[in-house]
């Protein structure tokens, strides 16, 4: 009964640390599967979580944080959507400011409005998301197993969280069942064949940054506001790039991405669990290995040694218009 | 009185110094199939272009169905019931047949809908026209031939009525393209107007029911099919040119120092671009290989220079094997005495940000005359650069300079100094003139023949025929990927034109 | 068919246009500082003052510099075979193992210089191996050299971490690094250079490393721009097809690029382990080798352009210090968004302005031809 407990516990929180590289990395599937790589995620996750977290102690109001999260990250997206679908920049190095811009923004800006060494203020009640009990919860703790697994580990949650899991469907629904999903896939496929059939590759695009731009901003928003009651400095720490990883290795399809944070959500929850402790086979593991295992792993998986991650086949290439 | 489909009225285009599209006027029955053929460069592509609203013209009208339309867009030609299929498909690869189908033309925000609508419409589309297809099945696949049907069922679901094929059958078998030829057929008995660019003359004659010829992006010549010969079209489409003067003795072939038995070489598409191809190059002779762009003969070039790996078959140089289904390696070529000037200088054969010097020693900048110990001997580099410029009067005369400021007949020059005076045993040269300036061509031309008299094998590779005749000893045709024919350079050109076009047996056609 | 620019001077194009954009990237910058409510020009006078005004802050100005040479050449290396290596950080943080386990194992014994040509050697090749894997695979699996070396960087980062927790730490302490070097494990200060000019530079870690990146900056240059195998790299980068025809074999110039870079960002570790701390930290780094993406994209890529662009980086580390305490607003995390500002208007949007400078100055050409026709007439 203990292990169960143990599990359970390690469970729960390996949901709550999977949350963010969900939406993050849906955020990426978006733009990416659009032929726009992005490796600012990370930037724009930060920034929201700033901008969520600042606003909402500033206006008192949950909502109005998420909303300038929101807000914010989608303008650092349409930055990028300018440099790589307008300008025809190089993806990468545009991906890369935006991440250093967010990097030094919120602590600059956090410090000057707050003087609080790059934090915003702790939010209180009604300034950040509660979490919900499902209901009969309390009532059902105590039926063996299954009683513990619905009331610990499937209700308390975010309502965030829940947004987070079902957008998993919900994405995978839009990509392959509505017009705009078949023509997301198209154009990062092949934005010869979407010019072709009349449909502008420019404000396909467009709007598949802006996407990615509001998934990165509720992101963010979980981060400063429900995972924790407001914004710290660098509190991503690395968590936009784990979501790229998760990303690339679920072969950019959205059920598998979920499969993938989850993954990577519990390598890091076994990771802060397991300090210290000793596993049953392989005796102690480092916690450092553990914590690089996602990128390990995601390595491998690029090296073609485990299946093979073949990106949208237009990624990183600016639209010319030519024949 | 309303049965022209399609009609163009002083259509002129310029892409800043090439002038694609010099006041085209032309008008298609409904319910033809009307041939557009003309040389690679003629200005079909562009003015199908314009048709389906890739391009705009920058002076003239288009009118569908007598009615002025302006078609800024494919959306706008899709409109006016116009459908284009690719010369490159427009296909997503890891799509279905469906969904490529649907893409544009999916009706509804959800496609559930619209799926069960494009099923039932498709099925209609296959019965109609017997174009059966798994509209379930992934485009990468199926065979080239059928993705080639979903191109035309996808014009065909947006409602065209008006359907322009872009040089169709480059990539289908005989056996293929004789099917798709059934389909226009049947298409065009539907009443569907069918425009049909090609530079195949045996496809016109098959199918059209009229041909207009373009060259040098003028429309020469419209005529109907049934009242017209090979012959003439060929001479249409080529021209009569004055063949260019070059001094030139006659020839003394020595040794053969290139041989090439069985070659063939696959794309990355899977089709086989170089089929089973043999022939033989001496010394002191320069063996030209004419041809449309594009059947074949840029692949042949790159898989005897060591750059493209080859399915099967060998080739010696100089008695010795190259290794091209294996490991050649181009650096080793050169040191075996096989120069080549490609095909495509700015992207092959040249580095446009180098400077002159720096290119002037591409792919030899490991011969020791170069090197001090691993550093560059940048000296010797430069002065062995200013030799050559010297003596192949490039201009303006400055090593230094970056190559991308020369003009196309300077950067030319660049590549041959650099080929040429290695003194190579064979030298492989691809499209030497084009792009280049009269002035610079008649020097090419000239270096060429004295390659030659000095005893090199020459293989000369080039779309203009003319260059071919004035300056090979003998002339091999390649069509579709094969020698269909050799001849005497001063064979006449209507019967080269014919070879060319995939008349094989000549002298059959001519009577 | 397409002619994507027209050719412009070459002062523009090297000169006047990256200028502009760094201009902007700069002047972006001010508005930040004028959001958080402080004068723009007086920051720039106090970053300036902070940086050059006296011996100890061109000292630290220099530092840094040093930093920025090493990871912006490596950045540049990379650049010039067509590459993008952002796992700087990362082979500079591995990196520190080849500078720190010479000085544990010989600062007893040798003498500063061997344990310094042992530091170069072992900082050089750790950093290389940890590129060599990401370059390898790009060459011979085709996976992308730009998201294995985020994901090496990362790795790096938990490799250092395990390694200075829980195999370097002397027993009994607290701190995750190595134990102080002896003497022979430290490099001279270069306090002589500064005597000279008669400046005292006081308490400032400037030291010998920094003659060392300038030696490389000329070793960069010459092996780019003077040797077979450079010739080579620059061929890959500007046309692949290029260098097929020239019969270069890709793989192995990917390869050995890659290497040289990771070695150049590896050779970053000597400054700050063995010219400051004297001794190896968690996270020494500090971000050095994305800055160097900065510096090569501001130095073009050629080493007459990265020594200055890491100076300024430098300059505003150092300066971006001094600020704060006038400025509490402005803490050293400007300069990461000037960095961020740098990438974006030097890198991603070099070419915004040029279509309008290339208008300005066709007619200004076409207004000559106009005046010389009317002077004709």
């Amino acid at each position: 009964m203990e292990y169960f407990d143990t599990l359970i516990v390690i469970l729960q929180s390996t949901v709550r640390v999977s949350v963010p590289l969900i939406l993050a990395a849906l955020a990426g599937l978006y733009s990416e599967r659009a032929g726009i790589f992005d490796i600012g995620l990370e930037g724009k996750m930060l920034a929201a979580a700033f901008a969520g977290g600042a606003a909402a102690s500033v206006y008192g109001s949950a909502l109005v944080g998420l909303g300038a999260a929101v807000f914010v990250s989608v303008c650092l997206a349409l930055v990028h959507g300018f440099a790589s679908i307008t300008q025809r920049g190089n993806q990468i190095v545009s991906g890369v400011a935006i991440n250093f811009i967010a990097l030094g923004a919120t602590v600059i800006l956090g410090q000057a409005w707050f003087r609080q060494g790059g934090r915003t203020p702790q939010l209180g009640e009604g300034e950040r998301f509660t979490t919900v009990e499902l209901p009969f919860a309390a009532e059902l703790a105590d039926v063996p197993i299954l009683g513990s697994i619905y009331s610990n580990l499937l209700s308390g949650h975010f309502l965030l969280t829940y947004f987070a899991f079902a957008l998993v469907p919900f994405t995978w629904w839009v990509l392959y069942r509505t017009r705009f999903g078949l023509r997301l896939r198209a154009v990062g496929e092949n934005p010869g064949a979407v010019d072709t059939a009349g449909i502008s590759v420019i404000w396909l695009r467009y709007r598949a940054v802006i996407c990615c731009g509001i998934l990165c901003g509720i992101a963010g928003a979980y981060l400063s506001m429900a995972m924790t009651a407001g914004f710290v400095k660098g509190m991503t720490a690395g968590k936009g790039f784990i979501a790229l990883a998760a990303l690339i290795f679920a072969k950019w399809k959205p059920v598998n991405v979920m499969f993938a944070c989850l993954l990577f959500g519990f390598l890091d929850a076994m990771s802060i669990r397991m300090q210290g402790n000793a596993l049953p086979i392989v005796g102690e593991v480092p916690v450092q290995f553990m914590q690089a295992l996602p990128y390990i792993l995601t390595v491998i998986l690029l090296a073609g040694f485990i299946g093979k991650a073949i990106p949208p086949r237009a990624g990183g290439v600016p639209y010319v218009k030519e024949r | 009185m309303n049965d022209i489909a399609i009609e163009l009225k002083g259509i002129d285009k310029k892409f800043g110094l090439v002038h694609a599209n010099k006041n085209i006027n032309l008008s298609v029955r409904k319910g033809t199939i009307h041939g557009i053929i003309g040389e690679n460069g003629a200005g079909k592509s562009t003015l199908m272009s314009i048709l389906y609203g890739f391009y705009q013209a920058d002076t003239g009208d288009i009118f569908v169905d007598g009615r002025k339309t302006v078609i800024r867009d494919p959306n706008a030609a899709i409109a006016a019931g116009i459908g284009m299929v690719h010369q490159h498909f427009m296909l997503v690869e890891n799509f279905t047949v469906l969904e490529n189908i649907m893409l544009g033309a999916e009706e509804s925000q959800i496609l559930n809908a619209g799926i069960t609508k494009a099923r039932q419409e498709l099925k209609r589309l296959e019965e109609e026209y017997e174009l059966e297809v798994d509209p379930d099945a992934i485009i990468e696949e199926l065979p080239v031939g059928l993705q080639q049907r979903v191109e035309i069922l996808k014009a065909l679901y947006r409602g065209a009525e008006i359907l322009i094929l872009d040089e169709p059958t480059g990539v289908l078998t005989p056996a293929e393209a004789d099917h798709l030829f059934r389909i226009l057929e049947q298409l065009k008995d539907q009443g569907k107007t069918i425009l049909l660019i090609t530079h195949k003359l045996r496809e016109i004659m098959a199918v059209t029911d009229e041909v207009s010829v373009m060259r040098r992006g003028e429309m020469v010549a419209t005529r109907t099919t049934a009242e017209t010969s090979v012959e003439e079209l060929a001479e249409l489409m080529v021209g009569r040119r004055v063949l260019l003067h070059v001094e030139k003795g006659p020839a003394s072939p020595g040794d053969v120092l290139l041989s090439v038995e069985n070659l063939t070489v696959r794309d990355s598409r899977g089709v086989d671009m170089v089929r089973n191809v043999s022939f033989n190059v001496r010394a002191g002779e320069i063996v030209g290989i004419a041809g449309v762009a594009g059947n074949g003969q840029s692949e042949l070039l790159q898989a005897i220079s060591g750059i493209r790996r080859a399915v099967t078959g060998k080739v010696l140089l100089q008695g010795e094997p190259i290794h091209v289904t294996g490991k050649a390696d181009p650096s080793d070529l050169r040191h075996r005495g096989l120069a080549h000037v490609p095909e495509d200088r700015q992207h092959m054969g040249l580095v446009l940000k180098f400077d002159e010097s720096e290119n002037s020693i591409l792919g030899y900048h490991d011969d020791p005359k170069y090197l001090k110990g691993m550093f560059l001997d940048i000296d010797a580099i430069r002065n062995d650069a200013a030799d050559k410029i010297e003596k192949y009067d490039i201009r303006p005369p400055n090593p230094r300079l970056k190559t991308a400021n020369f003009s196309g007949g300077n950067q030319q020059k660049i590549v041959l100094a650099r080929e040429m005076e290695r003194d190579p045993a064979v030298l492989v040269i691809g499209q030497p003139t084009r792009g280049v300036d009269v002035g610079a061509i008649e020097f090419i031309h000239k270096r060429i023949i004295e390659m030659r008299d000095a005893g090199k094998a020459v293989l000369l590779v080039s779309v203009e025929l003319d260059e071919i005749r004035s300056l090979a000893d003998r002339v091999l045709v390649m069509f579709d990927g094969r020698i269909v024919g050799e001849r005497a350079p001063d064979t006449s050109e209507g019967e080269l034109g014919l070879l060319m076009a995939g008349v094989e047996d000549t002298k059959e056609a001519a009577q | 068919m397409s002619v994507p620019y027209a050719k412009l001077p070459a002062w523009v194009d090297y000169g006047l246009i990256p200028l502009i954009n760094l201009a902007v990237a700069f002047a972006v910058a001010g508005l930040v500082v004028l959001a958080v409510g402080e004068s723009p020009v007086r920051a720039a006078g106090l970053m300036i003052q902070g940086a050059f005004g006296y011996g100890e802050g061109i000292g630290f100005t220099l530092y840094y510099a040093t930093n920025f040479i090493f990871t912006g050449l490596a950045v540049a290396v990379a650049f010039h075979c067509g590459l993008f290596n952002i796992g700087g950080e990362g082979q500079a943080y591995v990196a520190g193992l080849g500078v720190a386990l010479p000085c544990l194992w010989l600062d007893q014994f040798a003498p500063w210089y061997l344990v310094f040509l042992a530091a170069i050697v072992g900082s050089a090749l750790a950093g290389a191996a940890w590129a060599l894997i990401p370059g390898w695979l790009q060459a011979k699996r085709g996976s992308h050299v730009v998201i294995t070396t985020i994901m090496f960087n990362f790795i790096a980062s938990s490799l250092m971490v395990y390694v200075l927790v829980d195999v370097l730490k002397p027993a009994g302490s607290m701190a995750p690094q190595t134990r102080a070097f002896a003497e022979s494990g430290q490099l001279p200060r270069l306090d002589w250079m500064f005597s000279w000019a008669g400046v005292d530079m006081g308490g400032a870690p400037f030291n010998l490393s920094f003659l060392l990146a300038l030696v490389m900056a000329g070793v960069v240059w010459a092996v780019i721009w003077r040797t077979r195998l450079g010739y080579e790299i620059r061929t890959m980068g500007h046309s692949p097809r290029a260098a097929a025809y020239a019969g270069i074999r890709q793989s192995r110039i990917i390869i050995i690029t890659m290497m040289m870079s990771g070695a150049l960002a590896g050779m970053m570790a000597l400054n700050p382990i063995m010219g400051d701390q004297h001794r190896m930290q968690l996270d020494f780094v500090g971000g050095a080798g994305f800055v160097g993406i900065a510096v090569a994209l501001m130095g073009r890529s050629h080493p007459v352009g990265i020594v200055p662009a890491a100076i300024l980086f430098g300059m505003l580390y150092q300066g971006g210090a001094e600020i704060s305490f006038e400025m509490p607003q402005i803490s050293r995390d400007m300069i990461t968004i000037i960095q961020g500002l740098v990438i974006l208007f030097a890198g991603a949007l070099e070419n915004m302005f040029r279509p309008a400078i290339t208008a300005f100055f066709a007619t200004l050409g076409g207004a000559r031809a106009d005046k010389s026709i009317a002077a004709a007439e």
